[in-house]
């Protein structure tokens, strides 16, 4: 299981501004190790928000986002005390969800 | 100042990135892996169909005039249009273009950012699909350093 994700969710007026940062190696499959084979891809494929239990934010990531990728977007109506659930999955079928409040 | 003739050129660049991508119709499944498999930016030619791609003011993409390490490149995309569908974040000379796919809902602010990848200078671009099939797009260059691709 991979270490866990660090999300900061801040409101601002009527928008909360969520900040994640998740831990994964994104191998990208083009490197190539000390004998000359191809490290095979390993990368987040997948990534969905929860506001409260409801989706509000899913995107598709290639092998190109960096390693322990960044993320920010802003919930619309998201105000401090709700949940914000950030869960990712990557192309070998590994899953991770992290909750935090926002503040 | 940009004529028009290199404006019709680039908005080509991103008709091919499309088309590279797996959007020829800006059709949507599903993970779609042919999207992030697609190694180069095809002829243009191959997207001459998809008419409505334009340049738009309204589309931002955010990113550093010099990345010094492509390792860490950090990009954004981001619109006040409505109606957007998808906001892509795109790499011109990547292995493979597309770095990030964005589904845009009502609940969220269609302003993403995030870290990218790129093996070298080139072009980033920011296209936001709209919800009538309509792909509009904004580029900036990256000058890389040192690239973070290879190894």
């Amino acid at each position: 299981m991979a270490d866990p994700m660090r999300i900061r969710a801040q409101s601002s007026g009527d928008k909360a501004t969520v900040r994640v940062l998740m831990s994964h190696e994104m191998e990208s499959g083009q490197r190539k190790d000390a004998s000359g084979k191809t490290v095979p891809a390993w990368f987040i494929q997948e990534v969905t928000a929860k506001h409260n239990g409801k989706d509000v934010f899913s995107a598709e990531w290639g092998p190109a986002v960096s390693k322990n990728p960044f993320l920010q977007f802003a919930v619309k109506g998201a105000k401090a005390g709700d949940k914000i659930a950030v869960t990712w999955k990557d192309n070998k079928g590994d899953t991770r969800t992290d909750e935090a409040t926002v503040s | 100042m940009q004529n028009r003739r290199e404006t019709l050129k680039q908005s080509a660049v991103v008709a091919g990135l499309l088309a590279t991508a797996g959007f020829p119709q800006f059709a949507y499944a599903a993970f779609n892996k042919a999207a992030f498999d697609a190694k180069s930016v095809q002829d243009s030619a191959k997207a001459a169909g998809a008419t409505s791609i334009a340049e738009s003011k309204d589309v931002t993409i955010t990113g550093p005039d010099i990345a010094e390490n492509g390792a860490v490149v950090p990009l954004g995309a981001s619109t006040a249009l409505p109606g957007v569908k998808h906001l892509m974040i795109m790499v011109e000379k990547n292995p493979s273009s597309l770095v990030a796919m964005f589904h845009v809902t009502d609940a969220v602010e269609a302003n993403f950012s995030t870290r990218a990848k790129m093996g070298q200078s080139s072009d980033v671009y920011a296209v936001a699909i709209m919800n009538d099939g309509k792909a509009l797009w904004a580029k900036k260059e990256v000058k890389v350093t040192l690239g973070g691709c290879g190894g």
